[in-house]
């Protein structure tokens, strides 16, 4: 089958501005973390475009990397996401904006 | 098979643009999973199939799921009624949405600009990925190997439950009998 | 020997240096040490190098040396270089002496003070810039020193700056003083337009031959010189400062407003007397101006209750009587004067300090009584030094200085009666205040019992400065009797003698008898009026006229009604014009943008994204922009 490069990546342009808006929109501190693992997503699925472009596997590599770090960052910040609950008992990201010298 | 992709890709999309409109975080995590999996098979059609495999496994199956057990943990879920409220507002998203769309518009115009070369897509064996994983980016692997163990001791010791003192006049006494 | 010349002014400085630096961290005796002992030590080289200095040409040819050219300007090209003659051989020996010993009282006199170490740097920057206003070869130089005691005399005045009053009073000091070096440095400018120098020696030699006597150029420029030298000296119409000095620790007045500084201008009169005899104008006003200020500062003295109020009136109007001589040309006998004044005064002062310390910080002299039997030496000291100021005849150093001074305002070509009546009446109203502090303080019974004694450190200078009130006028007998003129001899080699008119020793031997018997009937008049009576009030009642003289002749308020009131009124009416408006302006602006700039930062994640994704986008146009 032949898919036109651009397509992909035009794909993963829209999957990405459509993480970005969803960061930029809700003050949720959840949905905000779920539209950067939408953003991470699609830069992944840009890698593995341009991987099976060039008939390397080196996108899959890449996409791999780019995985784990998305694992092991959903778990940090799940945790931090937990202590802010409880700190300021909302997980409203406007209200946490008290800053401290 | 080419109408496969649009098809997945269309699911993907309109799948996404649900879960960031949605005001339960639970829907919105099942939007977000039926996305995924929408994405593991443009993966697969592409070629990848250890990727694919990997999508569903890891990101739907370990990171959603983490997801899932930090929002039963918060119940957030009592709280979509606010979040009803403020989304309705059109001045909240209508200023984002612009500068995202320009954003989008931008990588289009760079996209344009560029030319291609249409793609023969090969099956790639997860073996070609090992190969490649542990020869040439072995360095790599041990990076996110340190990056994981990071995380792992990170997302320990921050999930520790904090040790409430009480006032001396408020703790019970112990019996001795 | 004479080449250790610039050690003298600088061990002071280095001592001041020292202190400043490390005052902090040393401990009182170490402090003590050095400030008393750079002093001491400059003390000693002075008699060393006077000693060299008079070997061998006897003070005929003064000894300069040049330390380095300070600077080299469009035809200014000053110097840093010292002058060694008699006069000034003079004054830093008086300087350095009196100031040793003033430190060495002062040891004990501020051992609880926490200021100690910033005392003690302080007075040894005065002496040091003292030392270098003397010494100085060239005007310029002279004003350095000149500018520096005034700044030492500000610190030190305002040295208890937690009450407020005193630093007011060190502000006027010094802004009254200011008046008189403006005058001072408008003449310096006249003097080098006219010579091309400030060289002192060079322009004393030029004058006769650039200026005739009397024209108008010698006459301004010397009646600007005279104006600095009656703002440093404190007297009419710039003396309102001197009053209100007192707020300043004893030792600094015994040193700085009775010993030194305000002696600054006698000495600038004197080193440029060449330009004074070329305006005999001005002598007479010098004459007058002293002659004037003896008798105002005398009938103020009369009137006042606070002790180091009256000594502070005293001290202007012995140097009025400095004044007075300078106008007549008894040039030596107004030196001579200034060195027995310093004695007394200097003692005077340190005996009012002792007096208030062991009253407890009173200065009030109506609360004080009976202090002659709990302090003997104290009281006997400041009795000779009583004595040499009302200048009882014969005994006392102060007789010999004042009498002669009485018999040049007479019998100088330029003196005239008026001159030594003035002087004679000034001469009883000296012996009737002084006495009366006498009586007042020592006398009578005692109101309190005392909690300090003076220890050996105080009482050593007391002592010292006693013995030379004595005997320090011996070295200069007059004519009639027995003719010994070791001073003035000193002192002609570098200053001119006096041309006396009169001549003939018997009108001398009645203005001596006319000078001893006023003083004594002015101690007699003290006896009768204070001595044993009770006052019950300590602020005694006034008549008008009582408080015109208590309130020095009302100069404060004249001088608050026709120049302070305006300039502040002025000020007032001028508070927002466009110069301040440009620095509020400056402020405004400031103040807008941390308004503007801290509303970027606040603390929303969502607004951090928005910023972020802005930034990518001009990011990106401006890579691919075609």
């Amino acid at each position: 089958m032949t898919i036109p490069m651009e397509q992909g990546i035009l794909l993963s342009a829209i999957l990405f501005s459509i993480g970005l808006t969803g960061l930029l929109i809700r003050r949720n501190v959840i949905f905000m973390l779920m539209s950067v693992e939408v953003m991470l997503n699609s830069a992944g699925m840009a890698f593995i475009v341009a991987g099976s472009a060039w008939n390397l596997a080196d996108g899959q590599v890449m996409f791999i990397f780019i995985l784990s770090m998305a694992a092991a960052e959903v778990s940090v910040g799940l945790a931090l996401i937990i202590q802010l609950y409880k700190k300021f008992k909302t997980t409203d990201t406007d209200k946490a904006s008290t800053m401290n010298g | 098979m080419n109408i496969l992709f649009y098809i997945a890709g269309l699911c993907s999309i309109i799948a996404t643009a649900k879960m960031i409109a949605c005001k339960n975080a639970v829907h919105a995590l099942l939007y977000l999973i039926a996305s995924l999996l929408s994405v593991s098979v443009i993966f697969f059609i592409l070629g990848a199939p250890f990727i694919a495999a990997l999508e569903v496994v890891i990101y739907a199956g370990a990171i959603m799921v983490l997801f899932v057990f930090v929002i039963m943990m918060l119940n957030v879920s009592s709280e979509g009624i606010k979040e009803e409220r403020l989304l309705l507002k059109a001045k909240t998203w209508i200023g984002p949405s612009i500068i995202s769309t320009i954003l989008f518009l931008e990588m289009i115009y760079m996209l344009l600009h560029q030319s291609f070369h249409p793609m023969v897509v090969k099956q790639l064996a997860p073996l070609a990925v090992g190969e490649l994983m542990f020869t040439k980016y072995t360095v790599v692997v041990e990076l996110a190997i340190f990056l994981l163990t990071a995380g792992i001791i990170g997302a320990y010791h921050l999930g520790e439950k904090e040790k409430t003192t009480l006032h001396r006049y408020l703790k019970k006494e112990e019996l001795i009998v | 020997m004479k080449e250790l010349l610039w050690i003298i002014p600088a061990l002071p400085f280095a001592g001041s240096l020292i202190l400043a630096v490390l005052g902090r961290k040393l401990s009182r005796t170490a402090c003590a040490f050095l400030g008393v002992g750079s002093v001491f030590l400059s003390a000693i080289f002075t008699v060393l190098v006077g000693n060299g200095f008079l070997e061998n040409n006897h003070g005929g040819a003064p000894f300069h040396q040049v330390l380095w050219q300070w600077m080299d300007v469009d035809g200014l090209s000053p110097k840093f270089a010292f002058t060694l003659d008699t006069l000034s051989l003079t004054f830093i020996f008086v300087i350095t002496f009196v100031g040793a010993l003033i430190h060495l009282y002062s040891v004990q006199f501020m051992w609880k003070d926490e200021g100690f170490a910033k005392f003690f740097t302080f007075m040894n920057l005065f002496i040091g810039f003292m030392l270098i206003l003397v010494l100085a070869d060239n005007l310029l130089l002279l004003y350095l020193g000149w500018e520096g005691v005034g700044l030492c005399s500000y610190l030190l005045i305002g040295f208890w700056y937690k009450d407020p009053a005193n630093g007011y009073a060190a502000r006027k000091a010094f802004i009254v003083t200011r008046v008189g070096d403006t005058a001072m440095l408008i003449g310096l400018f006249l003097l080098f337009m006219t010579f091309h120098t400030l060289n002192i020696q060079e322009i004393l030699v030029a004058a006769p031959r650039e200026w005739s006597s009397g024209c108008k150029t010698v006459i301004i420029t010397t009646l600007l010189l005279l104006g600095g030298a009656v703002g440093k000296s404190a007297q009419l119409p710039l003396q309102t400062w001197l009053p209100d000095a007192m707020a300043a620790p004893s030792p600094v007045s015994a040193l700085i407003h009775a010993a030194t500084m305000v002696t600054a201008g006698v000495y600038l009169i004197a080193r440029t007397h060449a330009l004074f005899d070329l305006a005999p104008v001005v002598e007479t006003i010098v004459a007058i101006i002293g002659a004037v200020t003896l008798i105002v500062a005398g009938l103020s003295a009369l009137n006042q209750q606070d002790v180091k109020k009256v000594l502070a009136y005293s001290t202007i109007s012995q140097i009025g009587y400095m004044f007075l001589a300078l106008g007549v040309g008894a040039w030596s006998a107004a030196i001579f004067h200034f060195m027995i004044h310093a004695f007394f005064k200097a003692l005077l002062f340190l005996g009012a300090g002792v007096v208030i310390w062991v009253m407890r910080d009173e200065h009030n002299m109506f609360k004080m009584g009976g202090l002659r039997k709990k302090i003997p030496i104290v009281f006997w000291t400041f009795f000779i030094a009583s004595c040499a100021l009302s200048a009882l005849p014969l005994v006392t150093a102060g007789f010999y200085s004042k009498d002669k001074i009485l018999w040049l305002a007479y019998a100088s070509d330029k003196g005239s009666i008026g001159l030594w009546l003035a002087a004679m009446v000034g001469a009883f109203i000296t012996a009737l205040y002084t006495f009366r502090m006498v009586f007042l303080i020592f006398f009578g019974e005692a109101k309190e019992a005392l909690t300090n004694r003076p220890g050996i450190l105080m009482t050593i200078p007391l002592v010292i400065l006693a013995i030379l009130s004595f005997a320090g006028g011996f070295i200069e007998l007059p004519d009639n009797m027995g003719h010994i003129t070791l001073f003035s001899d000193f002192m002609q080699k570098t200053l001119p003698g006096t041309a006396i008119t009169v001549f003939g020793h018997s009108t001398e031997w009645i203005s001596q008898i006319i000078a001893g018997a006023v003083a004594i009937i002015g101690v007699i008049a003290a006896y009768r009026l204070y001595y044993d009576k009770h006052f019950p009030f300590e602020i005694p009642d006034r008549s008008a006229l009582d408080k015109f003289f208590y309130k020095g002749w009302y100069f404060d308020g004249l001088y608050d009604k026709l120049i302070v009131a305006p300039i502040l009124f002025l000020s007032r009416i001028d508070k927002n014009d466009f110069i301040d408006r440009f620095y509020t302006g400056l402020v405004s602006i400031t103040q807008a943008l941390n308004k503007v700039l801290s509303a970027t930062q606040n603390g929303k994640v969502r607004w951090y994204a928005l910023v972020l994704v802005i930034g990518a986008i001009i990011t990106l146009t401006i890579l691919f922009y075609p």
